[in-house]
């Protein structure tokens, strides 16, 4: 068999005396879903920020594709972390308010050094009709587009990089319920194309039902029975 | 009737400069009910909600009419008979007096009371919403006070007058399940306590289900449809009722496709001549572009949809 596309193994996450994450492992396929379900400050995003290695994590082992991602350096971590995206909860506030919309879904190709002017623009227009937006939306800034439309910006943005992970924190909570379920339908349709693993962080437990393969209930920074 | 409304609006707008917001709202509340506006946002909640209070922003305008029964002068009911739990409900609290201070200035407002009476008053409407050890709590400012305390103390702040209706605007949008369903409890039992009527705004329509007896369910500043929840939900006749609701994640097959209604809701200042559902509306027929529908009664409940009739099962259309 195969190793899991994201391993965590006693992960713990510590800030000065507090202890947000307590020792938690859990595993992730390709192709599947995880939620971490819990109430807010169980611990839920600072899981996301360590796997993400946004944050070291105080104790415990992240694996990814069969790396060991730990104890390696920022440096070592760079070729990795187009293969593992954030999506967070404000649609708004994950967009540079500055940038129009498409060179905010460009960025990430030209941080990793694989844009290029003939074929570039064409990528971003392909991106954003991949989620569903009209490429003219493009030329718009965030507070130009909707709450699902800016959404949908920032998922295009996360896989202008195309990752085999995407860490959904609270993807959809700020959506109102007849865009949320659009937005449900793109991150499902991505998912059977990509075949991409999804880490979702979500609070909202019918959601949770709806949408993943299976379910961490955390309490207090652990994995507690459903 | 209008016989049994304690509250009652008829053709309520709220308008900032030539654009509407509210557009003509008309429903009645009945004493100790639940009356539940649901809708998404931009709908015009918030701003219905303040102008039951006669509280709008600056810079807007309201017509029509809010009556509340045995009273000739709503202004003066305010905080008193008719109360606001805000959206921002830490607005609701200032950060610079002692929260059982400000809850005994509340009670002397309206009461002749000495300071003790008026202190024991608020110690009291504290204890009631279960906040711990209330009488040495009430002498805390509101940042020593944890998130869901501070929402306990504003649901105090609004009932301890014994009003007759107490308006919540999105009293648990920003909780997590387990506070959202104790804050619930908490103005449930309030509400039974002091037999107040409550108007419940909220964008969760498994709340409305839940909590209220009847509900409005607003779509750009008017009314969809009005009626008693268990019917509006159970068995919807406007086709936003029916979209929203389709779109809620059911148990069901895992990851079914959801029926997403395309678009999103309409801007106050982008309203065509017809049915402001119209452009999202899989029913819509030419008709519906050009006039805006009238509310009417179809099925005990009132509907504004052309087509309210001959569409005796909306739900079917999206799923
Ligand atoms: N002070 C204001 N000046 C101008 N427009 C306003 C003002 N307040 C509200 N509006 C507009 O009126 C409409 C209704 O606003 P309202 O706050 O009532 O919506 P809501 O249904 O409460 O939404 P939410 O669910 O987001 O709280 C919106 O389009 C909003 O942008
Ligand atoms: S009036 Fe027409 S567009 Fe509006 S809800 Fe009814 S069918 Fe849809
Ligand atoms: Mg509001």
């Amino acid at each position: 068999m195969n190793s899991p596309l994201l391993d965590v193994r006693d992960l713990v996450v510590r800030y000065g005396p507090v202890t947000a994450v307590d020792r938690l492992s859990f595993t992730l396929d390709a192709g599947e879903t995880l939620a971490l379900n819990g109430p807010s400050g169980c611990g839920k995003s600072s899981t996301a920020l360590a796997v993400l290695r946004l944050r070291r994590p105080d104790g415990g082992k992240v694996r990814f594709e069969g790396r060991e991602l730990t104890n390696l350096t920022e440096r070592e971590l760079r070729p990795l972390r187009p293969r593992m995206q954030p999506v967070f909860q404000d649609p708004y506030g994950s967009l540079s308010p500055r940038h129009r919309i498409r060179d905010a879904v460009a960025e990430p190709l030209k941080v990793q050094g694989t844009w290029n002017r003939t074929d570039g623009p064409a990528r971003v227009a392909e991106l954003l009709d991949r989620v569903g937006l009209d490429p003219s939306y493009g030329d718009r800034r965030p507070h130009e587009l909707s709450g699902g439309q800016c959404q949908r910006a920032g998922i295009a943005r996360a896989l202008a990089s195309r990752p085999q992970l995407l860490v959904l924190d609270e993807p959809v909570s700020a959506l109102d319920a007849s865009v949320r379920a659009g937005v449900l339908n793109l991150l499902s349709d991505l998912q059977d194309d990509l075949g991409l693993g999804y880490l979702f962080i979500c609070h909202d437990r019918a959601v949770v039902r709806h949408f993943a393969d299976r379910v961490v209930e955390m309490r207090d920074g652990r994995a507690v029975p459903a | 009737m209008s016989s049994e409304a304690l509250l009652s609006v008829r053709d309520l707008r709220v308008a900032f400069g030539p654009v509407e917001a509210v557009r003509g709202l008309s429903f009645d509340v009945r004493a100790r009910e639940v009356f539940a506006l649901v809708g998404e946002s931009g709908a015009g909640k918030s701003l219905t909600a303040r102008a039951l209070l006669g509280m709008v922003p600056r810079g807007a305008t309201t017509g029509g009419r809010v009556r509340l029964r045995g009273s000739a002068d709503l202004a003066a009911e305010r905080g008193r008979r008719i109360t606001l739990v805000p959206q921002d409900a830490l607005s609701a609290l200032s950060p610079v007096h002692p929260v059982g201070d400000q809850l005994a200035a509340a009670v002397r407002s309206v009461r002749r009371l000495s300071r003790g009476q008026a202190r024991a008053r608020a110690v009291a409407a504290l204890d009631r919403v279960g906040i711990p050890d209330a009488a040495r709590r009430a002498r805390a400012y509101p940042h020593e006070y944890s998130g869901g305390m501070r929402q306990r103390a504003v649901i105090a702040m609004a009932t301890v007058n014994e009003p007759d209706v107490v308006v919540a605007d999105e009293p648990t949008t920003a909780l997590d399940e387990e506070r959202r369903e104790q804050v619930l409890r908490v103005l449930a039992e309030q509400r039974e306590a002091v037999g107040a009527a409550l108007v419940l705004v909220t964008h969760d329509l498994e709340v409305v289900r839940e909590h209220a007896d009847r509900v409005l369910v607003m779509y750009a500043g008017r009314a969809a449809e009005v009626g008693p929840s268990g019917h509006v939900l159970g068995r919807p006749r406007a086709p936003y009722t029916a979209g929203l609701l389709a779109s809620l994640p059911q148990d069901g097959p895992r990851r079914h496709r959801l029926p997403a209604l395309p678009g999103t809701p309409p801007a106050p200042d982008a309203l065509g001549p017809g049915c402001a559902f119209a452009p999202r509306c899989p029913l819509a027929t030419a008709p519906c572009r050009d006039h805006e529908p009238e509310a009417r009664t179809v099925d005990g409940r009132l509907v504004a949809c052309h087509h309210a009739d001959d569409l005796s099962d909306p739900l079917r259309e999206f799923v």
